[in-house]
């Protein structure tokens, strides 16, 4: 593989996770139309006929909808995904620290936890607390905690391994600060780059909850509902349809190609041979 | 060998024990009252009373934990509040199309990503390579509900060739029932099969740098008998990991599927129950599909320990 078409995958995958980004952020203080305004007379115009992506069966903007849509999904999947991650990789930094039976419970718990997919989850917690913010952001949060678990453990036995843990160690250094001090920092890149990867996993899978109407709660467009409305009217309104898959296929894409891109430029020994 | 299959086997009931035990505490120990939820604040006393009676509420949550067990150990899986009929009923029923559903989708993924992760590792950096590499990328990326509602725009409102939806059921014939399962299958089977021939392409291209590929080469096989004869079935390794891992991806995939589709199966049951707030059947179902992720990968673990010698004493 050369340079080239390395840096390539970094810079395609930054430059459409940069645009969408820029896009969720712009959606706070301003949108072409209010993306709940109802407006019947413009109901299910194609594109550029009521605005530049058409309107949805309420006569609502759909780039408003789909930019308001970008915030939404982008900010759940990155809560979700740091919560996991900080859960995880603690459980796996200390597992790595303390072996033995530690250990074995925490890689237990982890099979378990990897037993049960976001949607799984999120179902039960809706069925309990009802849809929302909140049970999207447990559900993909709680599937993300096994996976820097494990993640996190292996890289931190790699790093307990040499020799300069047993430096530190003969200086009299305990667990918690050798772990604090030598293992996070060189686990860090690996964890990022993961985390990337998990963030594209995250987008997919809350609007596969937002599909099923367990995210973000109505009028608040979200690109999932917005692709469960679709379905009657689609014939009527391809348009409809399309749009917010492609916006999720763009970001997953993006968020992928980033990670990609991230972990072959950071370490070379991971680089892709392929 | 055999003390490995006792470990792993020790290992797999104390999992699914774990597993049924975080669906009861989070469905009947946190809520508090179940009954309450189930039937909404304007439930009236009595209702809520005959149902905290029907599913003994009144008992220490460790006895009921207990009985939940042997229940599901003798099929009494308990009676829906919703549908009131026993939810072994309801699952075996909506089985019929969840089962066929995914064994479908895993046959057309397979199918579609050997072939294609051969192809792209035989030609290296080559067209179909990077045609291969493309579709894969794109694949992950795209959900597989939103490629079940292009299916259906596609093949149904505008060709016509397929229904919507639905399911006429198996008493309507095998083919009929077939064909309303495979657009499903379709938009199941391509994201695993993205995934699938990314890992078959690397696991051969690994493969194919090994010395043995080197000997079978130079005492005079050809390129495609070395690939099917030595390459192939060491390569596969990886591949039925992966498969493994995906499973789970395949049982939330089916929950999305079946309610494009409006197919009736577990996946959709469990979406119906958790808008009914149907506490029992989430518990029965949830605890279910978790159960099959656990054994298939258990049955993965297996698989890998007898395909490759090497790991049987290492670990």
């Amino acid at each position: 593989m050369s340079a080239l078409t390395r840096y390539a995958t970094l810079f395609v995958g930054g430059a459409i996770t940069f645009t969408l980004l820029a896009m969720a952020l712009l959606s706070r203080v301003w949108t072409p139309a209010p993306p709940t305004q109802i407006r019947i007379s413009q109901r299910l115009a194609p594109p550029l006929e009521a605005g530049l992506l058409g309107a949805d069966h309420f006569g609502r903007d759909i780039a408003s909808m789909l930019m308001v849509g970008a915030w939404n999904s982008l900010s759940i999947a990155f809560v979700a995904v740091l919560l996991g991650m900080a859960a995880g990789v603690l459980l796996g930094t200390l597992a790595a620290a303390w072996r033995g039976w530690a250990e074995e419970v925490v890689m237990r718990l982890a099979d378990v936890t990897f037993a049960f997919p976001a949607v799984l989850s999120a179902i039960m917690i809706a069925a309990l607390i009802g849809p929302g913010v909140t049970t999207a952001v447990i559900a993909i949060g709680v599937f993300n905690i096994p996976v820097f678990a494990r993640i996190a453990r292996g890289a931190a036995l790699q790093v307990w391994k040499r020799d300069y843990i047993l430096a530190a160690r003969s200086a009299g250094k305990g667990a918690l600060l050798i772990t604090l001090h030598h293992v996070l920092p060189n686990i860090a890149g690996l964890l990022v780059v993961q985390a990337t990867i998990q963030l594209a996993l995250a987008v997919l899978t809350e609007a596969g909850l937002s599909f099923l109407g367990v995210g973000v709660p109505p009028p608040n467009p979200s690109w999932g509902r917005m692709l469960s409305d679709s379905q009657t009217y689609l014939s009527q309104a391809p348009h409809l349809a399309i749009l917010p898959g492609l916006a999720i296929a763009l970001a997953v894409l993006g968020l992928n190609m980033l990670g990609d891109g991230l972990r072959d430029v950071m370490d070379p020994k991971l680089r892709r041979k392929r | 060998m055999i003390l490995l299959l006792l470990r792993r086997l020790g290992s797999l009931v104390v999992t699914l024990l774990l597993a049924s035990l975080a669906i009861f505490l989070v469905l009947e120990v946190l809520p508090g009252d179940p009954a309450a939820i189930m039937l909404g604040t304007e439930a009236r006393e009595d209702t809520l009373a005959a149902l905290r009676q029907q599913m003994g509420l009144e008992r220490p949550p460790h006895e009921r934990y207990f009985d939940w067990l042997t229940g599901l150990l003798s099929g009494n899986f308990g009676l829906s509040m919703t549908y009131r009929v026993p939810v072994s009923e309801l699952v075996v029923e909506r089985l019929a199309v969840t089962l066929p559903l995914a064994i479908l989708a895993i046959l057309i993924s397979t199918l579609l990503a050997i072939p294609l992760g051969v192809i792209a590792a035989a030609n290296h950096e080559g067209l179909a390579d990077r045609g291969v590499m493309l579709f894969s990328q794109v694949g992950v990326a795209v959900p597989n509900f939103w490629i079940g509602l292009l299916l259906i725009l596609f093949f149904s409102s505008y060709l016509g060739w397929f229904s919507a939806g639905g399911f006429p059921g198996w008493a309507a014939g095998v083919t009929t029932a077939l064909k309303a399962l495979l657009l499903p299958a379709v938009a199941l089977a391509l994201p695993q099969a993205a995934i699938l021939a990314r890992v078959t392409r690397s696991s051969v291209l690994e493969i194919l740098g090994e010395d043995f590929v080197r000997t079978a080469r130079a005492k005079g096989l050809t390129r495609r008998v070395t690939l099917r004869r030595h390459v192939l079935r060491n390569a596969l390794i990886p591949v039925v990991t992966v498969m493994g891992m995906q499973f789970s991806f395949l049982v939330a995939g089916a929950i999305l599927v079946e309610n494009v589709f409006t197919l009736p199966g577990l996946g959709r049951l469990l979406f119906q129950a958790m808008s009914q707030r149907d506490l029992i059947v989430i518990k029965d179902v949830v605890l279910f599909f978790a159960a099959l992720v656990i054994l298939v990968n258990f049955l993965v673990d297996l698989t890998y320990a007898w395909l490759d010698p090497r790991l049987r004493q290492s670990r």
